[in-house]
């Protein structure tokens, strides 16, 4: 029997369009990180417990490594590559630099897009809300607390940015957030 | 971790998902948010030749009230039961548990009708569903036909949608104003409940109570709904909340313990929902 494995998928990925073939089982963390090149979007545990690949999927945060690529065909993807704006870091970029939110480094993509997804839903959240909004995010470093604070200055200094609220608005318009 | 290999296959609607599955049978799954198939897929404890693809269906997406029901399509994900003001004011049980699901990022991907055909009994939903008594609509090849919730769930991870049927929606009689409760312990703050606890008020003043992971299947705490209908107070009827369950045993917990869970839990949500007082 012939089974067709693979299939041509277009994804938006930080505003650029990007054809590829990819594996029907390719998932969409393996595609953006070997196909297009974009390692900030890290894998940790890889079973959707740790939410190092955290990236926005059409306005909504997801764990990348629990979806397959041809499954996003069509879809608006923000990785932690496309927070930024004509280089300046975003609120949350900047909010973690400024409150030290990490030290390792390795879940923080998934932090920031985690907390930009937050942000998007609940831009005024209490540090209760941001611990229940992040439960999704391990961290083996920093015991949290600064993490918390750079989400709350985020809050306090713009949101999500500018780059992260285009994303959500085209989601938005496309009925799909 | 990579999946085994498989055909992809993108329904176009209900029919066509109908067709296929019909077409291929055991062969394939469907694919709707994937947050219990994929992660099988991973460890390749599953591996079907095919999936389908139903996670664009609109019609799997209804939302609304008919009369006094709430019509849940099977492909809504958690966020957007979590986020429904008519999910919340009518069915603020439901509510309240797809907001303790797993965390954000899964919420936003998980749907009510994976959960419930996929028939774990440490997921929250089939228990709340069942404190509901709601009901399953199943299309196949001979057309619809509708499971109550206490036939539903048959085994550990197994239930009465056959494998040509697509769970199409899942009806739940309006509760507005009525108390509830809701409990679980977990280890982690997104880990699955090792025990957890549903109490809905019902229209006649009794009390539904249904048990998470206290058996192959979501249960009825039988048990409990009987004391409190015999005007016992909160903490005897939670006494007898392990009467007729089979807890398993596994590295978070064994049996005696989920047991004494079990005990406790019921307790909490029954002063949630003022019962038993």
């Amino acid at each position: 029997m012939s089974r067709p494995l693979t299939h041509d998928i277009e994804l938006r990925v930080n505003g650029v369009r990007h054809r590829s073939s990819v594996e029907s089982r390719r998932l969409l963390v393996h595609h953006l990180r070997e196909t297009l090149g974009l390692t900030g979007t890290h894998v940790g545990c890889d079973s959707s417990n740790c939410g190092a690949c955290t990236v926005l999927l059409d306005g909504v945060a997801v764990k990348s490594c629990t979806v397959f690529a041809v499954a996003a065909d069509g879809a608006d993807v923000l990785t932690v590559e496309g927070l930024a704006t004509d280089g300046e870091m975003s609120p949350v970029q900047e909010g973690f630099r400024q409150c030290h939110g990490l030290q390792c480094g390795y879940c923080t993509p998934g932090m920031v897009v985690s907390a930009t997804g937050l942000l998007l839903d609940n831009p005024e959240p209490t540090p209760a809300e941001i611990r229940e909004g992040l439960e999704g995010n391990l961290c083996r470093c920093t015991g949290y607390q600064m993490i918390v604070e750079s989400v709350r200055w985020a809050a306090e200094h713009g949101g999500p940015g500018p780059a992260a609220q285009a994303h959500a608005e085209r989601a938005t318009e496309a009925g799909l957030r | 971790m990579i999946p085994a290999g498989f055909e992809y296959l993108r329904a176009d609607s209900l029919d066509h998902a109908a067709a296929l599955l019909a077409e291929r049978g055991d062969d394939a799954k469907l694919l709707a948010g994937g947050h219990s198939l994929i992660p099988l897929m991973k460890f390749r404890l599953a591996a079907p030749e095919a999936l389908i693809d139903i996670s664009r269906l609109a019609e799997l997406r209804a939302l609304e009230q008919v009369d006094g029901t709430l019509r849940l399509g099977a492909g809504l994900r958690y966020r957007d039961l979590e986020f429904s003001p008519l999910v919340r004011e009518q069915l603020p049980l439901l509510a309240a548990a797809v907001a303790s699901v797993g965390d954000r990022q899964v919420r936003a991907r998980g749907t009510i009708g994976g959960a419930v055909v996929h028939g774990d009994p440490a997921a929250d939903v089939p228990a709340v569903l069942l404190a509901l008594d709601a009901t399953m609509v199943l299309r196949g090849p001979g057309g619809q036909r509708e499971v109550p919730a206490s036939e539903f769930f048959v085994d550990f991870w197994e239930t009465a949608c056959a494998p040509d049927e697509v769970l199409v929606e899942i009806r739940v009689p309006a509760l507005a104003g009525r108390r509830w409760g809701f409990e679980k312990f977990r280890q982690r703050s997104q880990d699955w409940a090792t025990v957890g606890v549903a109490v809905q008020e019902l229209p006649d003043g009794g009390h539904a109570v249904a048990l998470v992971n206290m058996g192959p299947v979501p249960l009825r705490a039988r048990g409990v709904e009987e004391a409190l209908a015999g005007g016992a107070g909160a903490q005897a009827a939670a006494g007898r909340a392990a009467d007729g369950t089979s807890p398993p045993a596994d590295l978070r917990a064994d049996a005696t313990y989920r047991g004494h869970l079990a005990g406790v839990l019921t307790a909490r949500a029954l002063e949630q929902a003022g019962a038993g007082r």
